[in-house]
């Protein structure tokens, strides 16, 4: 029987080798699902990890890849401040929604006016979206008490409700042809969120999504806030002793991972999505639940992370049409990358001891 | 690390042996070994002339071995007797559980209700629950790890006479303390380790208390020295404090009032969970009060935060090291920072600078002899008596002008907790106005110019420490056990 015994310090070594050992062990363990499913594995996993990056349209792909990263960096970057603190935000995809509607309520009010301050506001106005469905978790937690994992994950259904409604109702493109959607931001200059350099994929999301992580990494390592956020999930006792307060560090956090959450929805909205319809929320923030851990809560890890999910899903997409896989089989193997993930973590603080060995030892 | 290296030492049935030790001397990992709980690599060993290597616990208990922790493990919404029945194998029906447990304790004198509720049990309580737990084994091998830091002088007389009688009916006992008056008043043996290495073993009550401590320390030791400072003016007054606990199953301060002068070490003496962690909430910030409750240096702070606080020239030192004076897992650097950064100046717009805290965290780590590595490794890398010197000298470094302290030498060896004391006793000559709260009753008369007493969340006038008797300190302390069941009665 193996034994675990707690390490005296955490093993750097181990901190960064898990995410490596869980990407392996996925895809070992995929590999071995798609040979079930009939697919040959290597393939696959050529597939989903290689041609995007190297292979045929790669230039098509890389752009894609970058599209998709910049929302999850966002968005994992806020998270992974609250999931330092102790604080559970379990409904990024909920102020993700609100965000781009609130954001892009405020660039459609305003159509077809062209002004250069139009975009700005809209990222702020997407940023407050967030930022104001997060409070409503942060509120209720810090006024009531109640946990703010399920209050925020109820949230992101609401969010969607209101918006079927915005994309059918109050947002609707009046020149739609009764069409649900809003209007495209492609064909409104003002109000869209173009490639700062053509067809790479950099969309300001990605330069915000970057500027936020190296912002993020300083926060938590140099300054007092940082400081609270790690105290306070490490040691809550130890925090209160130093004079955190729990209210404060709750609203703190929630409302960062809102706003940011919030932000990457409008970039998304008035970007590559390209207008508010009823199945804009494509679970970026529920992925980036995944990016935070695999990025080990590090905003510097969230960036390399970001862009290994952005891979399994455009690797996976391409893996769908061109060999036939099931979508669901692209989500178990992102699920997969979480579970191995958490299950090998346990190596950064504990090692494996093989009890026999050491009576052996003894006797010698 | 290496925590024992050829340890020989034996123990007969009815002898009652001592084992001695500064901290991180492998006193812990020597009792571990023969619990079952850590493996040797090297040696072995001889339960009744059978080689005795357990596994885990379980077989030790199987065997005989029964082991009294330092801290204890009782769930407290349960029933006493419930909790004995969770640390079993096969327990009987509570019912004839509840009888045994009767018959055990009225047979070695401890008194137990097994049908009460263990949170509304004292630690001496407590206690004898877990040694009921243990004597329900039949062991022949009983360890008890410090048993009586949380007991009153007449607790620990009870204590002593059951295991006496235990003795007398063949029980061999392990009796690790380091309270040489008590090893000296009721051991027959003792050995004495030193670095994980034997390096002596003695007969208790043939040798002086001072001779037993050199041996531990491998150095003479010097009594503290005490220069009264002339008494200045009120640092801090505490007018009416009462407070809820925060703590489930604590206890709530109840009109707390006290000044404490510059110069002045007022002790605080009483039984553990009468108050004493509340208390130090409440002075730390980590519990609020109207703010006229509590002044420092006239000015009313009851409302201010930990931070607030110390800025204002208090600081505090919480008694648990682990997650609550110091966050384990982060470096020792980080764990400095938790409580100077204001008053050192270690913030600089909302930045830390992290070069001076390693100059401040090297600094304490040198004045006050800190065993690391360095200042980076993490707080739970450290033992505990090296931590608390740490966390000591952290508070104490700050030139803080009011410093309260629970239990400042708890765990602690003795070389090291002079060190702690003698430190103390300087920030009070310096002028700093110094609160202990201490269960370690030799430990207050020794520093404290003035002593009270906390029971049952009430503080008693402060006395002069000079002409008490220990008898009534004794009396002023168990009086919490007559209190406490008149409360209950009605």
């Amino acid at each position: 029987m193996l034994r675990l015994e707690k390490r005296p310090n955490p093993s750097v070594f181990w901190l960064w080798a898990t995410p490596v050992l869980a990407v392996a062990l996925t895809m070992v363990v995929g590999g071995l699902l798609f040979a079930a499913l009939g697919s040959n594995p290597v393939t696959v996993i050529r597939t989903i990890f290689w041609d995007p990056l190297f292979g045929a349209n790669a230039g098509y792909f890389r752009a894609q890849l970058l599209i998709k990263a910049a929302p999850l960096i966002l968005i994992a970057i806020g998270l992974a401040m609250g999931f330092r603190a102790g604080i559970w935000n379990i409904g990024a995809e909920g102020q993700y929604i609100i965000g781009a509607v609130v954001g892009a309520s405020v660039g459609l009010a305003v159509y077809p006016t062209e002004n250069r301050l139009i975009f700005p506001a809209m990222v702020l106005a997407g940023a407050f979206g967030g930022w104001a469905w997060a409070m409503i978790p942060a509120i209720l937690k810090t006024r009531f008490n109640t946990n703010e994992i399920l209050v925020s994950l109820m949230l992101v259904y609401v969010a969607e409700a209101i918006l079927a409604k915005a994309a059918l109702g109050f947002l609707r493109n009046p020149e739609g042809m009764g069409f649900p959607g809003s209007r495209n931001f492609s064909s409104y200059p003002a109000a869209r969120n173009f490639d700062l350099i053509e067809r790479t994929g950099l969309h300001w999301g990605g330069v915000t999504a970057l500027a936020v992580a190296v912002a993020a990494y300083v926060l938590l390592t140099r300054h007092g806030i940082g400081f609270q956020i790690r105290l306070a999930g490490q040691a809550p006792r130890a925090a209160r002793f130093h004079g955190v307060s729990p209210t404060r560090l709750v609203v703190f956090c929630l409302g960062l991972t809102g706003a940011l959450a919030g932000m990457a929805g409008l970039f998304e909205a008035t970007g590559p999505g390209g207008q508010i319809t009823e199945n804009f929320a494509s679970g970026y923030g529920f992925t980036a639940i995944i990016v935070a851990f695999l990025g080990r809560l590090n905003p510097l890890g969230i960036v390399l992370a970001g862009f290994m999910m952005a891979l399994t899903y455009v690797g996976g997409s391409l893996a769908e049409s061109t060999m036939n896989l099931p979508a669901a089989s692209i989500q178990v193997f992102q699920g997969m990358l979480l579970f191995f993930l958490l299950g090998v973590d346990v190596l950064t603080n504990y090692r494996v001891r093989r009890p026999s060995g050491a009576a052996k030892g003894a006797e010698a | 690390m290496i925590a024992n290296s050829d340890v020989s030492f034996t123990i007969a049935p009815g002898e009652i042996h001592a084992l001695l030790g500064e901290n991180g001397a492998g006193k812990s990992t020597l009792v571990k070994m023969i619990y079952g709980l850590v493996r040797p690599d090297q040696g072995r060993m001889f339960l009744h002339g059978e080689p005795y290597l357990p596994a885990k616990p379980a077989e030790a208990r199987r065997l005989g071995v029964a082991m009294v922790f330092q801290h204890f493990s009782l769930f407290e919404a349960l029933s006493v007797a419930e909790n004995v029945a969770l640390g079993m194998e096969n327990p009987p029906k509570l019912r004839d559980l509840a009888a045994r447990i009767r018959a055990v304790s009225a047979e070695y004198g401890l008194p137990l209700d097994p049908g009460r509720r263990v949170g509304d049990l004292s630690a001496g309580e407590r206690q004898r629950v877990e040694i009921v737990r243990c004597l329900l084994q039949d062991p022949n091998l009983l360890i008890m790890d410090e048993p009586t830091s949380v007991l009153t002088p007449q607790e620990v007389e009870i204590l002593f006479h059951t295991l006496r009688k235990l003795a007398q009916q063949g029980t061999a006992i392990l009796y690790i303390s380091h309270k040489l008056e008590e090893i000296r008043a009721l051991c027959d043996t003792a050995t004495i380790l030193r670095r994980g290495r034997v390096v002596a073993t003695c007969t208790p009550r043939e040798r002086s208390a001072r001779e037993m401590a050199e041996l531990m320390v491998g150095a003479s030791l010097s009594a503290p020295e005490r220069t009264s400072a002339p008494r200045g003016e009120v640092a801090l007054a505490v007018t009416d404090l009462s407070l809820a606990s925060p703590i489930p199953f604590g206890t709530p301060l109840r009109g707390v009032s006290f000044t404490l002068s510059e110069g002045e070490v007022l002790g605080v003496a009483g039984v553990a969970g009468n108050g004493q962690d509340e208390l130090l909430l409440a002075l730390s910030g980590e519990l609020r009060s109207p703010a006229g409750a509590i002044r420092l240096m006239g000015r009313p702070v009851g409302a201010l935060g930990p931070q607030a606080r110390r800025a204002a020239g208090l600081v505090a030192a919480p008694e648990d090291r682990y997650g609550h004076a110091a966050a384990p897992d982060m470096s020792l650097i980080e764990n400095a920072y938790l409580t100077a950064g204001v008053r050192m100046g270690l913030t600089r717009r909302g930045f830390i600078d992290w070069p001076k805290t390693r100059a401040f965290t090297e600094a304490v780590i040198r004045d006050y002899d800190v065993r690391t590595p360095g200042p980076d490794v993490a707080a739970r890398a450290l033992s505990g008596g090296n931590l608390q010197k740490f966390l000591m000298g952290r508070e104490l470094d700050q030139g803080a002008k009011v410093i309260v302290i629970n239990q400042p030498t708890w765990g602690v060896d003795a070389a090291a907790a002079g060190a702690i004391r003698q430190k103390i006793l300087d920030c009070a000559a310096r002028g700093a106005a110094v609160l202990v709260i201490s269960q370690d009753l030799d430990e207050l008369l020794e520093i404290a110019d003035s002593f009270t007493v906390l029971n049952e969340g009430r503080l008693s006038a402060p006395r002069p420490v000079r002409g008490l008797q220990r008898d009534e300190i004794g009396l002023m302390m168990g009086g919490a056990h007559g209190m406490e069941e008149a409360t209950i009665a009605t």
